[in-house]
Parts: C-alpha cells; sequence; structure tokens
C-alpha cells in the first residue's frame, strides 16, 4: 500500500481551491502559493471534490467537501447506515470500520483521507442469512439490545478475533475497551467474543 | 375450545424459553434501520440553533446571513421565544441539503440576548424558599426520644443524564397531504400528538409513524419533542424530507435527565436493629419545575413514625424527563445507605439487620428468600465483616446490600392476528421493541398459542397504524403485549377450531393445537395438520383481535404488579489511589411468568450495568458561573466499558408462587439497587460513608481524609 491518504487529487483543482480563498482572503501571494504547495504536498478542498472509495469491495464514486468525515461520507453520501454517529469524537466506537485490516473511527478519519484504501463497514462484514463467527456469537449469546452499539462492537471485535484468535475473557475486556453500550450488554458480548475468537459459535 | 389463559408449565412450548432474540441477525449485521438511519431522497439535513445563556431575554434572531449560504433551504425560529431558561435551548434552526452546510448556517444564525440572573447549583436546600411539602406519619419525635440508636447523615445523588446512544430526532415527510415520520421513539402508537399535527399542518390521523428500531429511550422518549415539530415544520416550509436529530452535546444537555436528590436523614431504631422512626429531608432539581424524588423511605415504608420534607430547586437547567425506574434510584439509594449507616452504628451485619426489618416492607416473604439466594451466590457468610476490612494494605474490600420494589402491570394493548387459508399466520401490534425483545416475546405467545414453531409467525410492530399499544415506560409492555397478542391468538385458533370440528367428528371444545396440528384432547390421533385446517376456512384470511387492559388483564390473572428484587455488592477500593474495583454483583428478581428467559435475564445484566454506571461515573457536572454543563460529551460524562463491570450473577424467581402471578416487566427494577448495594458495599469496605454519588476517587479519598482512614 503505497499510497498515501489524500493522493490522487490534481494539483489543478488545489489550485483553483486555493485561488478562491486567496481571492476572497487576499492573504496568499502567488508566491506563497508555490511554497505552499510545496510544503504541503495536496490539498483539497474548499469545496466538494469528486473522490473514489473502496467500500466492501466496491469502488464507488461519490462528491463531498474536504471537511466531510468517512463516517458522514459513508452514512449520508453511500446510504451505508450500519455505522453509527453516536459521540462523533472518537470516544464511543459506533462508527468503528475496518480500514486496511484495522479497526478505525470512522468518525475521526477524514472521508478525502480514506481514498486509496480498503475500507469495510459491517455491511461488509455478513449478512442475516450469511453472518460471521462474530456476529453468530453476538445472536447466540444476545450480545444487544437496542442494537445501536452493535454494529461498531461486531466490526471491532471482528477485528479482534482475527489478530487474537483464541482470546482470553481478559484480553476480550481490554480488547473492546474503545466501544461503549448505553443498554449494557457487555456480559453477553464478553461470553460472544471468546466464543468466536475459540473458531466460532454453532449457533 | 382452547383457552386464553397462560398454559401450565408442561403445556408450554415457547412461552418460557429462552429463544434468540427475532432481530438478533438484523441488528448484529447493521441491516436494522433505525430513525436515525433513514435516508429519504431529496432529503435535507437540519440543525439547531441554541441559547449559550443559562437564562436571558431573546431580543432578535436574525436568520438572513444562513439563509443566503447556499445550500440552506429552509429556516425556523421560535417567533415565541421571549426567554430561555437553560444552555442548550432551542431558539431557531436550518435546514439544508447537506449536514456540513446545515451546521454552517447554525453558526451563522444571530440571536440577541440579554442575559438575566441564572442559578442552576441543586445540592443546597438553602436554595429553596417557600413552604416545603411536608408529611407527618405516627408520632416521630416521640419515636427519637424512645430510640436506642439514633443515626444522622447526609446522602446525595446528582443529576444524570439518559445518554441514548441514538440522539432524540426523527425524519418527517409531506406527501399528498399525509406526513411521514421516522422518529426515535417509544411510544409509537401515542407519538402522533396534536403539537406534531399544528407543527406540520396536517391532521393527527394522517400522521403515519413508523419506529422499527430505536436506540434506547429509558424514559426519555415518548412524545416528539421541539425537535419532532422542527423538523415537521422543516418539512413543511420546503416541501423536503427533513432530518433532525440532536448532536452528541444537545442530547445530554438538553433531551432529558435524571432528577438529583440530595437528603438529611435521621434514623432510630432500639438496640437489638428493630427501624422505629425515619425523617428525610429530600430536595433537588429537574430544572425549571424542580421537583425533587420524594419515595422516602423507600421499600421500608412501613416504618411506623415517618416524618418527610420535600424541597423543590429550580434551576436553570436542561428538563427532566422519566428516567429507567423514575425516582426509584435515587429513594433507594437514600434509604438503604441510611439505614446500612444505621446497622453499622449497631454493629450489626447488614444483611441481618435488613432481614430483621423486612416486616416494614409490602413483600417481606419474597425479599427474606431472595436475600438468602443472593448471599450464598455471592459467599456472604465466607466474605462478611463488620464495617471497615481491617486487613492490612491498600486494598480494602466490602459487601453492600440494597432492595427494591416496583409495579410492572401491563398496559393497554390492541393486537390483531390474521390467519390465510395457507396457514401462514401474521401478528400486528402498534407497539415498539426498545431492545427489550418485544418482537421476539410477540412471537413466541402467538406460535406457541398456535402449536406451531416460531418462524411460522411473521410480527409486525412499529406503526401507528397498527392496533393501539401503549408506550413503553414503566416495565408495562410485556403484560400488555403478551396477554393481547394471547387474547388474538386465541380467538384466532378457536375460529381455525369451529372450521374443523365437524370434519374431525367433534366439537370445537374437544380440540387444541398442538405440533403443528390441531387435535382433539382426548384423542390426539384424531388430528388434522395446521395447514389443511386452515384451508378449511375457505378463502377469506380471518383476523382476529385481543384487547387488553389494565384492569382486566390482572383480573383475568395475566398481568401483575409488584415485584422485588434484591442486589448484593462485592467491591474492592484502594485507599490510596480511591479507585472502586467491582468484583462481583448478585441480582436476584422476581417478575411474574417470564416469557423468555435469556431476554429477561439481557434486561437484569443490563440493568445491573447500567446501575454500576451511575454508582460509579455518571454525573452532570454543572459550572456555577457561566450557568453550562462541563462535561456534555461520552468523553468526561463517563459510561461503564467492558473492563468496568466484574463478574455479573443474574438469578430470576421462577415456579410455583411466581409463574402463577401472570406476566410482569422488568425493565426497570433491576437497575433500582445498584446505586444503594454499591455504595453500601463501598463503605463497608473503607469504614466510612461517602455521601453522594457517583463513587469517584476524589469523593472516596475526601471522605476519608474527612472521617479518618482505617489503616
Ligand atoms: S461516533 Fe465515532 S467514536 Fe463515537
Ligand atoms: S445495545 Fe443499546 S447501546 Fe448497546
Amino acid at each position: 500500500m503505497s499510497k498515501q491518504p489524500g493522493s490522487g487529487f490534481s494539483r489543478r483543482g488545489f489550485l483553483k481551491g486555493v485561488g478562491i480563498t486567496s481571492v476572497a482572503g487576499g492573504l496568499i501571494s502567488p508566491a506563497g502559493l508555490t511554497s505552499a504547495i510545496a510544503a504541503e504536498g495536496d490539498v483539497k478542498g474548499p469545496g466538494e471534490t469528486p473522490i473514489t472509495l473502496d467500500v466492501n469491495g466496491q469502488k464507488r464514486k461519490l462528491n463531498v467537501e474536504p471537511r466531510v468525515t468517512l463516517l458522514d461520507a459513508l452514512r449520508n453520501r453511500l446510504d451505508l447506515t450500519g455505522p453509527k454517529k453516536v459521540c462523533d469524537r472518537g470516544t464511543c466506537g459506533a462508527c468503528t470500520v475496518i480500514v486496511d485490516g484495522k479497526p478505525v473511527y470512522s468518525c475521526s478519519m477524514l472521508a478525502v483521507e480514506a481514498e486509496g484504501r480498503e475500507v469495510t463497514t459491517i455491511e461488509g462484514i455478513g449478512t442475516p442469512q450469511r453472518m460471521n463467527e462474530v456476529q453468530r456469537a453476538f445472536v447466540k449469546h444476545d450480545a444487544q439490545q437496542c442494537g445501536f452499539c452493535t454494529p461498531g462492537f461486531v466490526t471491532a471485535a471482528t477485528a479482534f478475533v482475527r489478530a487474537n484468535p483464541k482470546a482470553s475473557i481478559e484480553q476480550v475486556r481490554a480488547g473492546l475497551g474503545g466501544n461503549l453500550c448505553r443498554c449494557g450488554t457487555y456480559a453477553g458480548m464478553i461470553l460472544a467474543v471468546v466464543d468466536a475468537a475459540k473458531g466460532g459459535s454453532n449457533a | 375450545m382452547p383457552k386464553a389463559e397462560w398454559p401450565p408449565a408442561e403445556k408450554r412450548t415457547l412461552i418460557g424459553k429462552p429463544i434468540d432474540r427475532a432481530d438478533g441477525p438484523a441488528k448484529a449485521t447493521g441491516t436494522a434501520k433505525y430513525s436515525y438511519d433513514i435516508n429519504r431522497p431529496n432529503m435535507l439535513w437540519a440543525k439547531v440553533v441554541t441559547s449559550p445563556h443559562p437564562h436571558a431575554e431573546v431580543a432578535g434572531i436574525d436568520t438572513s446571513a444562513a439563509e443566503k449560504l447556499e445550500g440552506v433551504k429552509g429556516v425556523w425560529k421560535d417567533e415565541a421565544a421571549k426567554e430561555v431558561n437553560y444552555v442548550g435551548q432551542i431558539v431557531a434552526a436550518v435546514a439544508a441539503t447537506t449536514e456540513e452546510i446545515a451546521t454552517e448556517a447554525v453558526s451563522l444564525v444571530k440571536v440577541n440576548y440579554n442575559p438575566l440572573e441564572h442559578q442552576v447549583v441543586d445540592s443546597d436546600p438553602e436554595l429553596f424558599k417557600g413552604d416545603p411539602n411536608k408529611r407527618d406519619q405516627g408520632n416521630v419525635d416521640e419515636a427519637f426520644g424512645k430510640a436506642d440508636v439514633t443515626h444522622s447523615g447526609n446522602y446525595g445523588v446528582p443529576v444524570i443524564t439518559h445518554c441514548c446512544l441514538e440522539p432524540h430526532g426523527q425524519v418527517a415527510e409531506i406527501r399528498d397531504g399525509e406526513m411521514y415520520v421516522w422518529p426515535s421513539t417509544q411510544n409509537v402508537s401515542g407519538y402522533a400528538d396534536r403539537g406534531l399535527s399544528e407543527a406540520a399542518g396536517i391532521p393527527q390521523n394522517k400522521i403515519h409513524v413508523d419506529c422499527q428500531y430505536m436506540g434506547g429511550g429509558f424514559g426519555s422518549k415518548f412524545n416528539p419533542g421541539k425537535w419532532g415539530t422542527i423538523s415537521a415544520a422543516l418539512a413543511k416550509q420546503t416541501g423536503r424530507p427533513v432530518k433532525l436529530l440532536l448532536d452528541r452535546d444537545l442530547e445530554l444537555m438538553i433531551a432529558g435527565n435524571r432528577p438529583s436528590g440530595f437528603s438529611k436523614i435521621k434514623v432510630g431504631a432500639t438496640k437489638d436493629g428493630k427501624v422505629t422512626a425515619f425523617e428525610s429531608e429530600v430536595w433537588g432539581t429537574s430544572g425549571m419545575s424542580g421537583n425533587p424524588p420524594d419515595l422516602m423511605p423507600y421499600v421500608f415504608d412501613k416504618i411506623p413514625n415517618q416524618r418527610r420534607i420535600v424541597k423543590r430547586i429550580q434551576t436553570n437547567r436542561g428538563p427532566a424527563q422519566a428516567w429507567r425506574a423514575p425516582r426509584h434510584p435515587q429513594n433507594c439509594y437514600l434509604t438503604l445507605a441510611a439505614l446500612a449507616d444505621t446497622a453499622a452504628a449497631l454493629k450489626m451485619d447488614e444483611l441481618e439487620f435488613f432481614t430483621k426489618n423486612l416486616d416494614l416492607t409490602a413483600r417481606p416473604d419474597v425479599y427474606k428468600e431472595e436475600l438468602e439466594i443472593a448471599a450464598r451466590l455471592v459467599n456472604y457468610n465466607q466474605k462478611k465483616h463488620v464495617r471497615g476490612d481491617k486487613t492490612p494494605g491498600p486494598i480494602k474490600r466490602g459487601l453492600g446490600i440494597s432492595v427494591h420494589t416496583w409495579g410492572g402491570l401491563g398496559h393497554d394493548s390492541e393486537c390483531d392476528v390474521t390467519v390465510s387459508p395457507d396457514g401462514s399466520v401474521e401478528a400486528k401490534i402498534g407497539t415498539q421493541d426498545l431492545g427489550t425483545g418485544t418482537r421476539t416475546v410477540i412471537q413466541q405467545v402467538v406460535a406457541d398459542t398456535l402449536g406451531l414453531p416460531l418462524d411460522a409467525v411473521k410480527v409486525q410492530i412499529g406503526k401507528n397504524e397498527f392496533p393501539r399499544s401503549g408506550g413503553s415506560g414503566g416495565s408495562t409492555t410485556i403484560g400488555g403485549v403478551s396477554t393481547s397478542s394471547r387474547l388474538a391468538a386465541t380467538a384466532a385458533l378457536n375460529a381455525v377450531c369451529e372450521a374443523v370440528a365437524q370434519k374431525l367428528g367433534t366439537t370445537a371444545e374437544n380440540l387444541e393445537a398442538a405440533g403443528g396440528a390441531i387435535r382433539q384432547v382426548d384423542k390426539p390421533s384424531n388430528r388434522i395438520s395446521w395447514k389443511d385446517a386452515c384451508a378449511a376456512l375457505g378463502v377469506m384470511p380471518i383476523t382476529k383481535r385481543g384487547t387488553q387492559t389494565r384492569n382486566e388483564g390482572k383480573a383475568k390473572g395475566f398481568t401483575n404488579e409488584g415485584v422485588g428484587g434484591v442486589q448484593i455488592a462485592d467491591v474492592s477500593v484502594d485507599i490510596e489511589t480511591g479507585v472502586v474495583t467491582l468484583n462481583e454483583m448478585v441480582a436476584v428478581q422476581d417478575c411474574g411468568l417470564i416469557v423468555n428467559l435469556k431476554l429477561t435475564e439481557s434486561q437484569v445484566y443490563g440493568a445491573l450495568i447500567m446501575g454500576i454506571t451511575y454508582a460509579l461515573y455518571e454525573e452532570a457536572v454543572y459550572d456555577p458561573k457561566t450557568g453550562r454543563m462541563l462535561n456534555a460529551d461520552m468523553e468526561f460524562y463517563r459510561l461503564a466499558g467492558i473492563k468496568d463491570i466484574g463478574l455479573l450473577k443474574v438469578h430470576m424467581m421462577t415456579g410455583k408462587g411466581y409463574d402463577d402471578r401472570g406476566v410482569i416487566g422488568i425493565g426497570e427494577p433491576p437497575v433500582i439497587s445498584p446505586g444503594a448495594a454499591i455504595g453500601n458495599a463501598v463503605a463497608n469496605a473503607i469504614g466510612v460513608r461517602v455521601p453522594s454519588l457517583p463513587l469517584t476517587p476524589d469523593r472516596i479519598i475526601t471522605a476519608l481524609q474527612k472521617e479518618g482512614s482505617i489503616v
């Protein structure tokens, strides 16, 4: 994976964007601009910019302002509403997605940063007819009530059990410490994730 | 003819069984669509403009700059707003083509305020002016005069919030003179109220409510609220669907909270530990209306001599809403902490003391049995010690006990069960599933009644076009929907039995449904498959309605009220850092006839965890000077994580004396006791009382410094 976040955006687009700011604000001289480009490399916006996201194995084209988070791009532009918006500042884990194999808070990553990376959301992990081992274990151990935190937990747990097969209860407690549930489903969740880490529930 | 009453244990095929949540796969795979997830074609995003002042006069609202921003399609202002009474109070709103533009537009709305004096402190009884609400029973002064031991103490429970993970709000869309709303609500049948109707200019009978999944309510999501009416008004104004859900900070500040309760308590007892007198002065706030929780003394409400003084502290804080078991958790903590301290003053074991006073409660036998079971489960006798763990070292361990009560009678509910000639079955109820398992239990009851497997029954809920059912509050849903669905399914079954009685050469009275067939009660081999029986219905499906009302449901034994529960906590406290660790917590609970053991236990586990959270972490912290909530985010408004909960054990009371009471709700009761049980356990460990929840390290250290370390 050689591409950096934010790559794949044309220099011309950048000039156009900054040019508008420059005219409006009158703050950056053309010389300043050149050095800014040299220092900053690729910059996007302001204004909408076309990007392509690799989500659940599909290339999805969309237009977003650079300030749009990956979470809002998924939910509001691509109608992938499995990841939830709860705290919107990296505390609760409800928005967890897998980016290049690692769990990430999608509320704390910009959509433009996710270009060129492989994004997997809960929708790409399993379906009601074909659940993965974590999802089956969540159902079997009733690790959910209202279920609003569940997609985030299932996504985080899926990444966790892949990295930690045979995890102990203590490892599960540490590994899922980045997600929060209000209904209090942790008791079933510990059993579910230990079960899933063992190689899957047969429910 | 099959009877509607609950079947005896040996006849239950699905009722009472630990069955997986029906919508578990939808939730676990992210396919469940919550109100927040509804995206409609051409939809706008709305964001609200709120007061930065705790109290101010509103001198003018100027939305012109926001209106000029590209992408803004609608604005709403509170034309009637003359005064704001808390930070976060909504005064205006904007709707735009993207969420980002709406957020930006909010910052362009100019509101002129003339700040007024404010008051957000709730912990000082002197802030109450006027005559307090006072009630005396027995002869209190004489009883205290005669008491062998008198204990006095101060206790407190601060305001906490609901912190539903899905915020309050809805999507609203007006099409062809009808309005479609997708709210996050716990009250589908009653949601379309007059306020919503007036905001949209759409009559109540043309409002379609749809809430299939909702991300937590806990008592705070019965009505459309201002967020609901504003999104409806903006949908009307713009002619486009509008999504308005609160941002997290507002969710914590304005979308509901649990009133605080502080108290001065005096308890009188005989030297052998019988409580004879109880005096409490309680104060606290629920925002502008004041109203602290006032069920004192809690559970031990037959103490012969009682005095209660209640003071309402009005504050410039967001308004309170019902919070899971309204009033009970606060009064439970205040009462049970004072009683445990009385036991300590008597140098008496807490379990012995509470057991001795159970005749002062409504259900002594149930509590006694439950206390014995809980003590066994937590190994009470091996672990117990008098107040103050004397073992050397900084880690002190202790046990604490609490008992609680709740009503839980089933609400009014109607259900339609439709049986089609091909044998398919559908149940419809205008109820909602808050994550408690409502969908699942309806399916169980209907399938069990018809002798069918679970998946033979399709359940539809979450729309106000279905037969009306009550809001999900006060643990009233399970008693309501289980009864109405049982009545409807029985009526449908009887129609099928009548249609095939002749063919089977017997009467409908002598038929029953079992194992996917209709069969003769006294000769089971005389049978017809369910499918063939339904074919006898002819060409039209039949629909039968079941109607449950509170009074009739109780009189006929379908549902009931009044449950008891006890909890014991086992904690360790590091007296150098003040950190409390929950080792173990045991809950023993009755709730009548249990429809689904697995989901019932989930409710109890969840309540324990929610209780651990408010016992150890939760508090809405307000700055007296600015009147602002300082922790309106999830970093500093802390919820327990998976690491914080310790070992939890749940024991449900079932069998004789419980099953035969009918179905009773379980949502509230187990959330009542954790504060008291954990608070008492901490006192038992460190030897001093930490007066107020939450039991944070600074409170523990302060209490130890004030009253002296036990080491
Ligand atoms: S919404 Fe992203 S961490 Fe909470
Ligand atoms: S199940 Fe409701 S927040 Fe976790």
